[in-house]
């Protein structure tokens, strides 16, 4: 993704960063601490588990079983949970399953979407209206619903078979393609009648070559943008996933979904460190990516900026020379 | 010169000059566009639940000899070619039969009526929560755009959205029901009411309506304390998602054109936001929330997971576990009408609030 | 008598991404009672912001010095709009001033009724009583404007008028709260040729029948030559000169003045451009192969390159909607090296032709061979691809935002002459730069930095890479200021003459298509209503619809323009005539949403 952007004309990196410098308070405050929390939610994916007292999956150590929902201790600082797992443990190595799932999860679902957005969109005919009719129906789908139907799809609807982290990673992925093919689709027929377009085919430029060279790259160009809002989605389907019971058993991967379902009846209890912990990690991830994404949207759209030169005068096009 | 500056966003269709046989014209095919999303829905479902085998296996596969189970199979015709189900499926779905569970033999219509108002009674409670929630404070962040009151309502907004329901109702119910023990942690009523509300002669199954019609007022205080923190719950996650959309479409119609035109008539800014910028900012609102229907949905199975609380999600994740796909199907197709449905009836006021659609 | 506006050393600054950007520097102005006092420049020059600043309306980013006075005429105008506290400021707004827009379809909120919104104004300034009697006087005004019907209109939603009848309206509006001063910020620059004599006619009544006065941002020399008392000319933010409108168009004082008159093509001034020998053309025989079919013939002379017999194009309706009929039995032929005007109002259909003949949009019917071929057939003729040059109205969407100039211009070369290497294609790139008169180094800029006249020269270079027999130029100078406008168009009747290509040439702009083609084709609803020799069809129009074009576009010379009030007075009081356009324009609409 950042390739893209790095071969656009004015580097969107370096028009942001001309943007931030006069973004008012209150989005810059946001910008930061939603970049700070996601530099956090990295950090603790992919140093957490060193950190970590004991591995996601163990029940004991040298002096045996930790036991069950033990208080917060100095062997647990943040307690054990109903099954005698360590809280702490589980909480950071779940930053990385996290991490591992959304990049799966957005990278499988953003090149299928991207592709099929483009071709539909460009070529238009039977094809698209069945595909545009297709993602309109499944945009009117829950996609966590969607997400545990294609969860059971895959573990072949045995509950021997789920718990996988391929198979979390597809089910999140699934739901997500209906929406890239919607946001890129809806790009390219607008890039489509752009007159640069029209005058690529009057020159007599392949179709393959337009789709490509000219409609694909400046229909992808928010898509950073969305990719980090869709990866707050991502979390969350996957958390939704966990606390149906349909995400990653607790043997192969620290899941925080997973740890909340288990800790609903300790709530009821009223034990506080089994739920919170997990809870609260992912809310600051989803609170950091969140922020991000909206962050730079908000930059990158004049309309949502107070600060702007578009409104200076009447009409853009200028007759002068103006030198880049 | 062009019709097209007249959009305000892409929300609303456009028909510019078209007469009021064009609204028709409009509300009936956007109502015949129904039936192709439930269609495709339906049957979408219909084969992934297929694709990973039949019901019977997935739910007792580990349980009986492969001999009882082929009895099985074959007493629920799932013997037959796939073909041959689902058009049997589908033929049975326009007769508004949703087929039986396999774990406990009911028909799921029955499921979908014992349950469906449970959760209807819940989605509304949340939407009520919702809207006072969510417009007010839409509106607020717009006024005082950039400054405080704006910071502070958008970084709740998007702490009601990066939080997950189901976090959110585990620590509702933490802090007021276990710790503070004011509010009931779980379920629609105490067992005596609910018992006293299903003695009743004719129910609704909206726990609330049928405490008001038995008079009994214990009944209501009990079934209000109950819906609180689910309302809440469910209802913060969409007030988020309101109050983002309100604020945007706001200032978008705020830095309008015909907006700086009726202030440089002398127009008060407070009028202007109430009127001259509110009801074109509505329209796009009002469309993008029936696209929320669907999150809605998604929303009410947790919470509802979360409240122990008897509706359709609750039994759903239920069925889920316990791998009775027949029934997961027909809840799972109950929720695609209800979406079409309602984005279908958020379309026409959307079309009731826009001239450009109506005239 | 005291003035109405005084504007003492105004100075706007904006807060940019890139620093503080001045708007307007030290501008000082005055407007006395009746007058109409027009603010003059190109895009950029600050006018805009000066007017808008005269209700307060500018962006938060705005930092202003100096002070803006209004008054009632009586006395010297003595408040300070820049200083104004909120409530002051919106009791003057509307009262002492009121704004009329360049776009009447965006000025007006989509959801309410014109009525409603006419009344707004009056209830924030507690005039007209009640309900009842606001709405009484919204007809009231409605009818004064000139809108028929003015009794249903007050109900109907701003979609349901005209171009023309939605700009009456925002001026009833202002006219409404008896203001003295009206701010029109081009008014008519959105608005057809004959439905902008309307509105300019009744801006004229504003002051004659209402006593109002009229600052008035143009652009268009045209329309201040026609409306204007005194004139204040300015650039990058400063006013260069302020004089009466005769001795300033007699006599312009400062030079820049003198370059904007003179960059403005006049109509009626030189009838038909001036025809260069058919040698010209033969003499640019290219070293191509491309370029054989033009060298071969002078203009008029051979198989014409484009023939149209009764072409109908028709826009697919949608879901909702039915096909709208765009070209309606069309007629002309191009031959070679000549250059064929295309004028009409927006519907009329003049760019669906061009993309019709460029095999962009499908033809519906009818004939339209284009070198020979017919693009009636189903199968695009592959070959002949690149044998035609395009030229958009907008430069700057006409390239790619991401690829370099080099890279866009390179394009047709890169598709076509598969035999060249990279570096001789970088060679002619190079020389197709210089031959629009574009520096070397602006090949590797990216659109986004050259200005627009820079980037329709850019385009032009494109539409020339492979030499082709035929060029479209669609408005190719409309969303460009008339001094670069003049160079562009320098640069175009050059090229042709040095290459001798055809050139279908489209545009809505009468004085600009007198100064390049040869011939024309009056366009209007689909239909050609007149055709023939440029100096023939435009010098001594024998058509209704023409001669109505023609009378109604305003002459950028006050004396001229002053001459032909009889005109004008035709098309206004023509009741039929505004009924007719007012349907013309509810087409047009129809035809800019599908």
């Amino acid at each position: 993704m950042a390739g893209i952007l790095a071969r656009g004309p004015a580097p969107l990196p370096r028009r942001l960063r001309a943007r931030l410098r006069t973004a008012g308070a209150v989005q810059r405050a946001m910008l930061l601490t939603g970049a700070g929390l996601t530099a956090l939610f990295l950090l603790a994916a992919l140093i957490g588990p060193l950190l970590a007292p004991y591995g996601y999956a163990r029940l004991q150590d040298a002096s045996g079983l930790f036991g069950a929902q033990q208080p917060p201790s100095g062997a647990h600082p943040l307690g054990t949970t109903i099954a005698g797992y360590d809280v702490l443990s589980r909480t950071l190595w779940g930053a990385r399953t996290a991490l591992e799932i959304i990049l799966a999860a957005l990278s499988l679902s953003v090149v299928p979407g991207t592709v099929l957005g483009l071709v539909s969109g460009y070529l238009g005919g039977r094809v698209d209206r069945t595909l545009v009719g297709l993602a309109d129906a499944l945009y009117a789908f829950p996609p966590l619903l969607l997400a545990v139907v294609m969860s059971i799809v895959i573990s072949g609807g045995r509950s021997s078979l789920a718990g996988g982290l391929g198979a979390a990673a597809c089910s999140v992925a699934v739901a997500f393609v209906p929406q890239y093919f919607r946001v890129v689709r809806a790009e390219v027929v607008r890039v489509k009648a752009e007159p640069y377009v029209d005058a690529a085919r009057v020159i007599g430029t392949s179709t393959r070559e337009i789709m490509f060279r000219h409609v694909l790259r400046n229909s992808v160009r928010t898509l950073p943008l969305i990719f980090t809002i869709n990866a707050s989605e991502a979390i969350l389907t996957l958390a939704g996933l966990g606390f149906l019971g349909f995400g990653i058993e607790p043997n192969s991967a620290a899941e925080w979904g997973y740890d909340l379902n288990r800790s609903v009846a300790d709530v009821t209890s009223g034990l506080w460190w089994t739920a919170l912990p997990p809870g609260l990690a992912i809310v600051l991830t989803v609170l950091g990516t969140t922020l991000l994404g909206e962050g730079l949207t908000d930059l990158a759209d004049p309309r949502l900026r107070r600060r702007g030169a578009a409104a200076v005068s009447g009409t853009p096009t200028d007759g002068g020379t103006r030198d880049g | 010169m062009s019709a097209e500056t007249l959009e305000i966003t892409g929300a609303a269709p456009a028909a510019g000059g078209t007469g009021r046989h064009g609204l028709t014209r409009y509300l009936v095919v956007r109502f015949l566009l129904i039936i192709p999303t439930v269609f495709i829905l339906v049957s979408l479902v219909f084969f992934l639940m297929r694709a990973t085998g039949d019901p019977v296996s997935a739910a007792f596969g580990d349980r009986l000899t492969p001999g009882q189970l082929q009895a099985k199979l074959h007493q629920a015709g799932y013997d037959r070619p796939l073909s041959v189900q689902y058009l049997d499926y589908l033929r049975s779905l326009a007769a508004g039969d949703f087929g039986h569970t396999v774990t406990d033999n009911q028909p799921v219509t029955h499921v979908l009526g014992v349950y469906g108002a449970a959760t209807a009674e819940l989605a509304l409670n949340a939407l009520v929560v919702a809207l006072l929630a969510g417009v007010p404070l839409g509106v607020v962040a717009a006024r005082y755009r950039d400054r405080a009151p704006d910071a502070v309502l958008r970084l709740f907004a998007v702490l009601t959205y990066a939080t997950p329901v189901f976090f959110t109702g585990l620590l509702l119910k933490l802090v007021l029901a276990v710790r503070l023990g004011w509010l009931p942690a779980s379920g629609r009523a105490s067992t005596d009411v609910q018992l006293f509300l299903q003695d009743q002669s004719s129910t609704t199954g909206f726990y609330l309506l049928d405490a008001l019609r038995s008079g009994d007022g214990t009944a209501v205080t009990d079934v209000l304390e109950h819906a609180v923190l689910p309302a809440l719950t469910l209802g913060l996650l969409v007030a988020g998602v309101l109050l983002r959309l309100v604020r945007t479409n706001l200032i978008g119609t705020l830095s309008a054109d015909y907006v700086d035109a009726a202030r440089s008539r002398g127009v008060p800014s407070l009028r202007l936001v109430t009127r001259h910028a509110a009801r074109p900012a509505l329209i796009p609102v009002v469309t993008f929330l029936g696209l929320q229907v669907a999150g809605l949905l998604g929303g009410a199975v947790l919470t509802e997971t979360t409240f122990e609380w008897k509706g359709l999600g609750y039994e759903l994740a239920h069925y889920l576990t316990a791998r009775d796909f027949p029934a997961v199907q027909g809840i799972v197709a109950l929720f695609a009408v209800v979406v079409a449905v309602t984005n279908f009836l958020v379309d026409v006021v959307a079309a009731l609030i826009d001239p450009r659609v109506r005239y | 008598m005291a003035d109405l506006l005084r504007v003492e050393n105004l100075s706007v600054t904006f807060a940019t991404d890139t620093g503080p950007a001045p708007a307007v520097r030290g501008v000082s102005l005055a407007v006395a009672p009746g007058e109409v006092l027009a603010l003059v420049g190109e895009s950029g020059s600050g006018k805009t912001v000066t007017a808008r600043s005269v209700l307060g309306l500018l962006p938060a980013t705005a930092t202003t010095r100096g002070r803006v006075l209004l008054g009632d005429g009586a006395a010297d105008p003595a408040e300070d709009v820049l200083t104004a506290s909120p409530a002051r400021l919106r009791a003057l707004r509307g009262t002492h001033a009121a704004m009329v827009f360049q776009e009447p379809s965006t000025a007006l909120n989509p959801v309410f009724t014109v009525g409603w919104q006419l009344a707004e104004g009056l209830r924030a300034h507690g005039h007209g009583g009640g309900r009842a009697a606001r709405r009484a006087l919204a007809v009231d005004w409605l009818g004064r404007v000139g809108i028929p019907d003015p009794d249903t209109r007050v109900d109907h939603y701003p979609h349901q008028l005209s171009g023309g009848q939605r700009q009456r309206a925002v001026i009833a509006m202002a006219l409404a709260l008896g203001t003295r001063l009206i701010v029109a910020d081009e008014p008519t620059t959105a608005l057809d040729v004959t439905v902008q004599a309307e509105i300019l006619e009744l801006l004229h009544r504003c002051r004659t029948d209402f006593g109002t006065a009229v600052l008035l941002v143009t652009h268009d020399m045209g329309v201040v030559a026609d409306l204007a008392d005194r004139v204040a000319v300015m650039r990058a933010g400063e006013v260069v000169e302020q004089a009466p409108v005769r001795p300033l168009f007699a006599a312009p004082g400062h030079p820049y003045t003198r370059e904007l008159l003179a960059a403005v093509p006049v109509f009626g001034r030189g009838t038909g451009r001036v025809r260069r020998s058919g040698s010209a053309a033969a003499t640019t025989s290219g070293t191509t192969g491309a370029s054989a079919v033009v060298g071969a013939s002078g203009p008029g002379d051979g198989p014409p390159v484009v023939r149209a017999a009764g072409l109908v194009v028709d826009h697919p309706g949608r879901l909702r909607r039915k096909g709208f009929r765009a070209v309606d039995g069309v007629n002309f032929e191009i031959g070679p090296g000549e250059v064929l005007g295309l004028v009409g109002e927006s519907g009329s259909g003049k760019t669906t032709i061009g993309r019709a003949v460029a095999g962009l949009t499908a033809v519906t019917g009818g004939e339209l061979d284009v070198f020979g071929v017919s693009r009636t057939a189903r199968r695009r003729p592959r070959d002949r691809a690149g044998h035609i040059g395009y030229v958009f109205q907008d430069p700057a969407a006409a390239f790619n935002p991401l690829l370099t100039v080099a890279d866009s211009v390179a394009e047709p070369l890169a598709v076509h002459r598969r035999d060249l290497t990279a570096a001789a294609i970088r060679a002619e790139t190079e020389a197709l730069l210089e031959s629009v008169h574009l520096p070397r180094a602006y090949a590797d800029r990216y659109p986004h930095e050259l200005s627009g006249g820079q980037r329709q020269r850019a385009a032009l270079a494109r539409a020339l890479a492979l030499r082709p027999p035929l060029i479209i130029a669609d408005e190719p100078t409309s969303a460009l200021d008339v001094s670069v406008q003049a160079k562009v168009l320098g640069l175009f009747t050059e090229l042709q003459e040095e290459r001798g290509f055809a050139a279908l040439f489209i545009s809505h702009d009468l004085a600009v298509v007198e100064q390049v083609t040869d011939r024309v084709v009056v366009l209007h609803r689909g239909r050609v209503a007149a055709c023939g020799s440029t100096a023939d069809v435009l010098g001594s129009p024998q058509d209704d619809y023409t001669r109505r074009l023609v009378a109604a576009l305003p002459v950028p010379d006050p004396v001229r323009q002053a001459r032909r009030p009889d005109l004008t007075l035709d098309v206004r009081d023509d009741a039929g005539t505004v009924r007719h356009h007012t349907a013309v324009d509810a087409l047009d609409e129809g035809a800019a949403t599908t």
